[in-house]
Formats: C-alpha cells, sequence, structure tokens
C-alpha cells in the first residue's frame, strides 16, 4: 500500500468517527499539553533561581563561619551562628590572597525599622564600599556606603522592597530618617531592584556601614560571611585553596576536616539548586505524565473498539488481498495520528496555559524547544505503543471468521 | 485452471473432528460457469474458502492456474487472492459511508497502482456491470440492494481475476433482482470469465453450465447443465 493512500485511508477512517476521535484525541492533548505547561513551570522556577543567583556576582566566594561536619561533629550548626569569622579574618584574605579583587566582609541581623507610622522587619546588613562592586548593585537614588563615610556614622541605604515598605513605591527617601531598633539612621540611597522573590533577593534589606553594624547592634569583630570575589573563573579553585589554607592557619587548625568555616564557590551552589530545581522539573513533568499515559490508554480503548466493529472490514481488505502488513499498517496510522494531532494541539494548548499562569501567575515559566521535542516525541511514541496492540489483533484475524463476523 | 485432487479438510475442535470436506477432487477449466451447490453443512463453504485461498486444505493438493498453492503462507495466500480471485459475498461488504467508486477501486489500492489509472479502471468494471455515472460518487449505503451487489461484482472485477468465486451472491436480494445478478454473470461469462457459483438453491444453480453437488463433503453429483440451461426463460428473452 502506497503511503498516500495509507494516510488517505487513515484521515476517512479518523473523519468517519469524528465524536469519538476527536475525544480520543483530547485525552492526548490534555496529557501533553499538561507536561508542556508543568515542565515550563519547572524551567521557569530554574530559570528565576539561576538567574538570581547569578546577580550575586560574578566568580565569587563566600566564607561562612561553622564546621563543615568533619568527623565526630554530627550536630551543624546552623549557617552563621557560629562566631568564629571575624573582621582580621577579611583583612588578611585583602592582604594575602592575590587572585581576590574585592572582598567584602558583611554582618547581618534582623531588626525593627521604624519611618514615621511604617515599619517593617528586615534585614540589616553591615557592609563596606567593596560590597557594592561584588553583587552589581545600582543605585535608584542617592550614594551607597564608600569609603568617605566615616566609621559608626549613622547612615542607611534602603533595598528597593524596604523603601517601599517604608515610604511607599517611587519615593526618594534620601535625607530622610529612619529609626532601626532604637537607633535614628539617615538615608543617604536607595539601590536599584534586582528583581527575583525569595532565595538570593536583594531588594528586601537595609544597608548600614559594618563598623555602625559592629557597634551597634553585633557588638563584636564577629561576621556573618566574606564574599571574595575573585579575579577570573580560572582563579577560582586556587584562590578558594588558598583562602581555605589561610584561614586555617589563622584558626590554628591542624587538620582541614575540623575547619570551622566553610567556603562556598557560586558554582556549588548553582549545582546544588539546580539539582532542587531539576528535581521539581522532572516531579511536575511526571505528574504530568500520568495523564499523557491516561491518554494512552484511551487511545487503545478507542483502536480496540474500532477493530472489533471493524471486523467484517478487515475480512474482506483481507479477501482482497491486503497483507498483515497493510492491515497492521492501517490500524497503527490510526493510532499515530490521532495521538500526533493530539499532541500539536496538545503543545499549542499548554504553550498557552504556561503563558497565561506566567502572565497572571506570578511565575517565570519557560517553554524550551526540548520539551516540545520531548512532548512530541512521546506522544509519537504513545501512539505507536498503545496502538500496536490493537493494529496487530487486527492483522492476525482470520479472513474467514472475520467475513462471518457479525 | 483450477485442479483439486483428493482435497481433505478436518477442523478440530477439542477432541472432537469434523471432517468438512472428503477426498474431493475435480477440474475446472477457463471460461466454465460453475455452480457448487448443498445443504448447509455439505462442506460447500469450505471448498470455496480453499478455491478461494481464504484456506488451505488439511490434505491433497489444489492447483490454481497450475501452480499448488495447498500450502503457502498467510501473506503468499493474499497475493494469490489479490491478482487470481475476485469475490462476491451474499451480504456485499461495501464499505459503508465510502463512495463507490473508492469501493471499487480498494482492491487496486493494495496492488499499488496509481490513483488515475486505478480510477480508470473502477469506472469501466461499473460500467461492465451497467450501473450509471450518477451513481458513482454516492456513498454505498444510499444503493439499493441490486445496487450494491452489482457495484460488489465491479470491485471484483476491477483487478482482472482468472475466477470470479460468489458465495450466495442473490441470497440478500429478491427474487427480480437476483435475477438481474445472475444475469450480469451469465454475461460475464460469455465475455471469458470463469464463475463459481456458491448456493444451496438448485433453482439459482440452473444458472450455471455445469453444476457441482456437494453432501456430507463429497461430490455425489458433477452434471453437464449446458442444454438445459438454454431453456431458462431470462435467456431466451434476450
Amino acid at each position: 500500500m502506497l503511503y498516500r493512500d495509507l494516510l488517505e485511508e487513515t484521515f476517512l477512517a479518523i473523519l468517519s468517527n469524528k465524536v469519538r476521535s476527536g475525544l480520543t484525541a483530547l485525552g492526548i492533548v490534555i496529557g501533553i499539553g499538561s507536561v508542556v505547561a508543568m515542565m515550563s513551570i519547572g524551567q521557569g522556577a530554574t530559570a528565576d533561581i539561576t538567574s538570581n543567583i547569578q546577580s550575586l556576582g560574578s566568580n565569587l566566594l563566600i566564607v561562612s563561619p561553622g564546621s563543615q561536619g568533619g568527623v565526630g561533629s554530627n550536630v551543624r550548626q546552623g549557617q552563621g551562628s557560629a562566631q568564629t569569622l571575624v573582621l582580621s579574618d577579611s583583612d588578611a584574605i585583602k592582604e594575602n590572597i592575590s587572585s581576590a579583587v574585592s572582598v567584602a566582609p558583611t554582618v547581618s541581623t534582623k531588626k525593627q525599622v521604624i519611618y514615621k507610622t511604617n515599619n517593617t522587619n528586615t534585614s540589616i546588613y553591615g557592609v563596606d564600599a567593596e560590597y557594592l562592586v561584588i553583587k552589581n548593585l545600582e543605585m535608584e537614588f542617592g550614594n551607597f556606603i564608600s569609603d568617605s563615610v566615616k566609621r559608626n556614622s549613622r547612615v542607611a541605604v534602603l533595598g528597593p522592597t524596604a523603601r517601599d515598605d517604608l515610604f511607599g513605591e517611587n519615593v526618594d527617601p534620601v535625607g530622610e530618617s529612619i529609626k532601626i531598633d532604637t537607633q535614628k539612621f539617615t538615608v543617604i540611597g536607595v539601590t536599584q531592584a534586582k528583581g527575583g522573590t525569595g532565595f538570593g533577593s536583594s531588594d528586601d534589606l537595609i544597608y548600614i556601614p559594618l563598623t555602625t553594624a559592629q557597634t551597634y547592634f553585633t557588638g563584636s569583630e564577629v561576621l556573618s560571611n566574606i564574599s571574595v570575589q575573585v579575579e577570573s573563573e580560572e582563579l577560582m579553585v586556587v584562590a578558594q585553596n588558598e583562602i581555605n589554607t589561610l584561614l586555617l592557619e589563622r584558626h590554628k587548625i591542624s587538620n582541614s576536616e575540623e575547619a570551622d568555616f566553610s567556603i562556598m564557590n557560586q558554582s556549588d551552589i548553582m549545582d546544588t539548586v539546580s539539582s532542587v530545581t531539576g528535581a521539581l522539573t522532572l516531579l511536575l513533568g511526571a505528574i504530568a505524565g500520568i495523564s499523557l499515559v491516561v491518554g494512552g490508554i484511551g487511545i487503545m480503548n478507542m483502536m480496540l473498539t474500532t477493530v472489533t466493529e471493524r471486523t467484517r472490514e478487515i475480512g474482506l481488505r483481507k479477501s482482497l488481498g491486503a497483507k498483515r502488513k497493510d492491515i497492521t499498517m492501517q490500524f497503527l496510522m490510526e493510532s499515530i495520528v490521532l495521538t500526533v494531532v493530539g499532541g500539536v494541539i496538545g503543545i499549542f494548548f499548554g504553550w498557552a496555559v504556561s503563558w497565561l499562569v506566567g502572565k497572571f501567575g506570578d511565575m517565570t515559566t519557560v517553554v524550551t524547544f526540548s520539551s516540545i521535542f520531548l512532548s512530541f516525541g512521546v506522544s509519537a511514541f504513545i501512539g505507536l505503543v498503545f496502538g500496536y496492540y490493537p493494529a496487530r489483533n487486527a492483522a492476525s484475524l482470520n479472513p474467514i471468521e472475520a467475513l462471518r463476523y457479525e | 485452471m483450477i485442479e483439486c485432487k483428493n482435497i481433505s479438510k478436518t477442523y478440530k475442535s477439542g477432541a472432537a473432528e469434523t471432517k468438512a470436506l472428503k477426498n474431493v477432487s475435480f477440474k475446472i477449466k477457463e471460461g466454465e460457469f460453475v455452480a457448487i451447490i448443498g445443504q448447509s453443512g455439505s462442506g460447500k463453504s469450505t471448498l470455496m474458502n480453499i478455491i478461494g485461498a481464504l484456506d488451505v486444505p488439511s490434505n491433497g493438493s489444489y492447483f490454481l492456474d497450475g501452480s499448488d498453492i495447498s500450502s503457502l503462507s498467510e501473506d503468499e495466500l493474499a497475493d494469490i487472492r489479490k491478482k487470481k480471485i475476485g469475490f462476491v459475498f451474499q451480504s456485499f461488504n461495501l464499505l459503508k459511508r465510502t463512495s463507490v467508486l473508492r469501493n471499487v477501486v480498494l482492491p487496486l489500492i493494495y496492488e499499488e497502482m496509481d490513483k488515475k489509472k486505478r480510477e480508470e479502471l473502477a469506472r469501466k468494471a461499473l460500467r461492465g456491470v451497467d450501473l450509471s455515472e450518477d451513481h458513482f460518487f454516492h456513498l454505498s449505503n444510499q444503493l439499493s440492494g441490486g445496487q450494491m451487489q452489482r457495484v460488489a461484482i465491479a470491485r471484483a472485477l476491477v483487478n482482472d481475476p482468472a475466477i470470479i468465486l460468489a458465495d450466495e451472491p442473490t441470497g440478500n436480494l429478491d427474487s427480480k433482482t437476483g435475477d438481474i445478478i445472475l444475469k450480469t454473470f451469465i454475461d460475464l461469462n460469455k465475455k471469458g470469465k470463469t464463475i463459481i457459483l456458491i448456493t444451496h438453491e438448485q433453482s439459482i444453480a440452473e444458472y450455471a453450465s455445469r453444476i457441482i453437488t456437494l453432501k456430507d463433503g463429497e461430490i455425489i453429483e458433477d452434471f453437464d447443465n449446458n442444454e438445459k440451461s438454454k431453456l431458462i426463460p431470462i435467456l431466451k428473452n434476450k
């Protein structure tokens, strides 16, 4: 049988039972559509988080206090709760590590902040001028904390979300004074929004000079972490090892497994996060995949019914000289065409759903070509798998019995 | 053209064996019009299935055009049916909701013939059974019984088979329409087609020039009907 004739027969057969074919294809539309939509949500979340991490700065090493969970220390302390990292460590890194372009020691704490009748509970970051460079921050109003700011001066730079909470959107608060905890601070600037919510957001916080934070809020030399920007990506590993050796020496620890600090590399963070979001995408895809399987079973069910209904026709075709292959191809083609047509519609349907979720659901969604090709392949595969059994049943009918079938 | 040598067919269901055909032997020459007649259970359907290459005998040989086809595989038999045999069934077996022309073209689709050529052949076959052009694009289920059977005959003729095998072709028709169908067979026979008619009615068998009577799986009579068939009124009127 020529392929053109095969396709013609297939379309005639499908169109001769429009409602049933339509409903069966709908199962595939929903299955493929939900796979595409769910994967787009998962991949959107991945893209979101990745860009957040990248917005932290490039070629970044973050030194945090606390053990790495060496031998005999089963209990890990919460990150930042250990008090093993001090300002002189940061100064030592600045002096001794040649590949460190900028070093930004940071203390962070959470405090109540008040402006007139508005108040918010937000993170207070004690930083110095280098922080601006390392985190790629840009200013919306005023200036960032610079080297010319005097020690212990009570000035504050607001993140855009903190500004919105205290002053309202798009207001320039430079020169106003706010109260952090019990201390009065003068606002000297507002940073630009970097976008993103949750993890890695640099919008909902307030920056104050490091010395001020240590004097008024933490009362010690202890740091929450040290961000180190390395000259180039190639030097990341070298710098990480050098900092490790330096700090072990300074903290007088001989066994590196007992280190009271840990150094995180941006790509480590990225790896961890992407493995989590990858699992999330897979989970979402798998849940949607269940509906695809159900759709496939619908195809098989319809094809089995069709084969039974058309038993006499199969007998006739065989008596006219159709071979096993001809009959198998005819029914297989029907299920493949149904799933592929359903799959293509499903891809558009899923695309539309993900667009709507992106537009109204406050979520980033990304439809990738790989997810489209994957779903298309899966739908053709489903047609093949779920259509094969009914088609083989049809082909193996005995022509004499099939012709006699009532 | 057709030669059956000691053909037997045994059906087994569980422990019970049914001998549908017992040592049947006969020859049919090209251009003959043969009726195979018998009551139900006589083995005529089994014989038709074997002659039509739908089934193979348990024992014995069946020669069609000189070659033994009694031990061919399923797909090889399909090839024989495609090239050499045209079936006409009691219940027409047309594809519903499908045009007359497409029904007739169907066997040629399996021959992978190109569209233009096969439609030409289908039109010729339909004209050969006196179906008017107006009906060519009607759906098969819009036709009368007699028209449907003529479409079915056209379908059997379209690939120019060696044998037309008709299984109770008038069984679902009234006697007047049945006569027209039988007359169509006589015309085809006159043009040189070999026709084998399977029936259980003596009156229908009388149209043929030779009558083979089966009973309990054996041939009990092989009768030359030439003289007698000339007396059939419908032929006299012609």
